[in-house]
């Protein structure tokens, strides 16, 4: 325990002093959720006001632009830099640096989570989720499950030049079709079909079901078991996938 | 004492081998040197005893524990300095040295570690701003903060100016000063001359010659003579010096001839290593 606080600590320290990845992954999503907010605030969608829709959207693109792209291009640069293979060479634990960094990216996403609610209250006059356990119970789940495939994808992305890139070219798409910023229900067909096999479109849902339909998590076991089940996916390509040593040589 | 034991290690890549056999022993408390090119499996070897790698033959105890099977507290008992990482770069280097010193469970001062490796004045810098010898420096910083009694030092000095090279040489020595086993690879000779106390040439994975650096010019083939005659280099080869010197002079005295330039020299240890580790021709 000791450990796992010695390294969390240093985990945060890091993530607050690469200002270039906690801007991308902690304050974009807040930015954009402010100018969408602006946008469309108003507008009524799919009988919600459009504020109240969009920012159970904006904590979905939250959760995979920290817990997903951010944790994912971190690990591959730690890889590339050869800090994970030092790591391997001390007396702490795999298993100690992996949840440290873990639980590390899942508190700037527990931040981010409570920034965009309060600019959401404040700005655009959003309702305060008064289902605090199933929202913290789905982010949770959510966290997890897309920290689980940035592990996986990270041993598959070859250089820390790269990384971000590739991240991006999952990541954006990802949102936009899983409907973080839009209605999914105005694309066109296939699109739609790709959004139903997608975690994020899930675990949006999920966020609305609880945030604003009045719904527990566990009364909407489908989503669940759908994230859940990609979530097992990244565990898998972890497993098979991920390294400790830098890929080139 | 043992510290390190190796017997007949093999291990290949695919269908490279890069190590083919190779067996030696380090002392407690001596600075053992790995010398040989690139590619000569010093890196492998070395990997292989930190436990990174698996061998694929052959028997290895380091501290008295296999290192395939080693757990967290011989991790306590060794400190490494890897051929390339870099430590998290926005940190500075006595924030990377308090990381690294939370690791263990009687870590040494890092403060005090940061003026053994002479960081003093670069404490409160980021590791980006540090030059590549500085932070070569802070890698060692890290690997002596867990208080190891087990150092491997893999290439410390590649890259280095002549002077930030005998700064870390000194560091070095301080090291072996405090009782330290230290395994040292290097391609550089004059590194393996002046700090270790015996020195394993690797050459092609292989061990081709191993002994003190006294022990291994010693073992050079042969003492060579060389004068001018009537213009012309003469160079003698020999393996007894003393009458075939006798007889030169003998002769020349007697001839009445002046042998110009006469020069009696034993290999220095950079022609025993470059005629150790000549490539042999394909064949």
């Amino acid at each position: 325990m000791r450990l796992f606080t010695h390294e969390l600590k240093a985990q945060q320290r890091l993530f607050w002093r690469s200002r270039e990845l906690a801007f991308f992954t902690f304050m974009l999503p807040v930015l954009l959720f402010f100018l969408l907010g602006s946008t469309y605030g108003d507008d009524e969608i799919e009988g919600v006001r459009g504020a109240d829709y969009l920012l159970a959207g904006m904590l979905g693109y939250g959760a995979v632009s920290t817990t997903f792209a951010g944790l994912a291009i971190l690990l591959v640069i730690r890889r590339e830099q050869g800090i994970l293979k030092r790591l391997r060479a001390t007396p702490l634990p795999a298993s100690t640096y992996l949840t440290a960094v873990l639980a590390s990216i899942v508190l700037v996403f527990a931040l981010e989570t409570v920034l965009m609610i309060t600019i959401g209250r404040l700005a655009f006059d959003t309702d305060l989720p008064d289902r605090w356990l199933s929202l913290a119970l789905t982010l949770l789940l959510g966290s997890v499950a897309f920290a689980a495939l940035a592990v996986g994808l990270s041993g598959l992305v070859r250089s820390a030049e790269g990384s971000s890139a590739v991240v991006n070219a999952i990541y954006l798409p990802l949102s936009f079709i899983s409907g973080a910023f839009f209605a999914p229900e105005s694309f066109p067909g296939f699109l739609e079909a790709i959004a139903n096999v997608l975690p994020l479109t899930y675990f949006i849902e999920l966020v609305r079901d609880v945030m604003l339909h009045d719904r527990q998590l566990w009364e909407e076991p489908t989503a669940v078991a759908m994230v859940a089940a990609w979530g097992a996916v990244g565990l898998v390509a972890a497993l098979r996938y991920f390294r400790w040593e830098p890929r080139e040589r | 004492m043992t510290a390190v034991a190796v017997s007949d290690l093999h291990k290949s890549y695919g269908d490279f081998e890069a190590v083919k056999g190779i067996s030696f022993e380090i002392h407690a408390g001596e600075v053992f040197g790995l010398l040989g090119p690139n590619g000569a499996g010093k890196t492998t070897t070395v990997e292989i005893l930190e436990g990174y790698r698996k061998r694929d033959h052959g028997e290895v105890s380091v501290l008295g524990v296999d290192p395939e099977r080693a757990g967290l507290d011989w991790r306590e008992r060794i400190g490494v300095v890897l051929q390339q990482d870099e430590l998290y770069p926005f940190f500075t280097v006595r924030e990377c040295v308090e990381l690294f010193a939370g690791y263990y469970e009687q870590p040494r001062d890092p403060a005090e570690v940061v003026r053994l490796v002479g960081l003093e004045e670069k404490a409160k810098a980021r590791v980006k701003t540090l030059s590549g010898g500085q932070k070569r420096r802070l890698d060692l910083a890290v690997a002596l903060v867990g208080d190891p009694e087990l150092l491997f030092l893999d290439e410390p000095t590649t890259g280095f100016d002549p002077g930030a090279r005998r700064m870390a040489w000194e560091t070095i020595r301080s090291l072996r000063a405090l009782g330290k086993t230290i395994l040292l690879t290097t391609h550089y000779i004059e590194e393996a001359q002046q700090l270790a106390d015996r020195v394993a040439v690797l050459r092609a994975g292989r061990v081709v010659a191993l002994g003190t650096p006294n022990e291994l010019i010693g073992a050079a083939p042969a003492t060579e003579i060389r004068y001018r005659l009537n213009g012309e280099v003469v160079v003698v080869q020999t393996e007894e010096p003393t009458r075939v010197l006798h007889e030169l002079t003998a002769r020349a005295l007697s001839d009445g001839v002046e042998l110009e330039d006469l020069e009696v020299r034993r290999p220095t240890l950079e022609e025993v290593y470059l005629t150790l580790t000549e490539e042999e021709p394909a064949e």
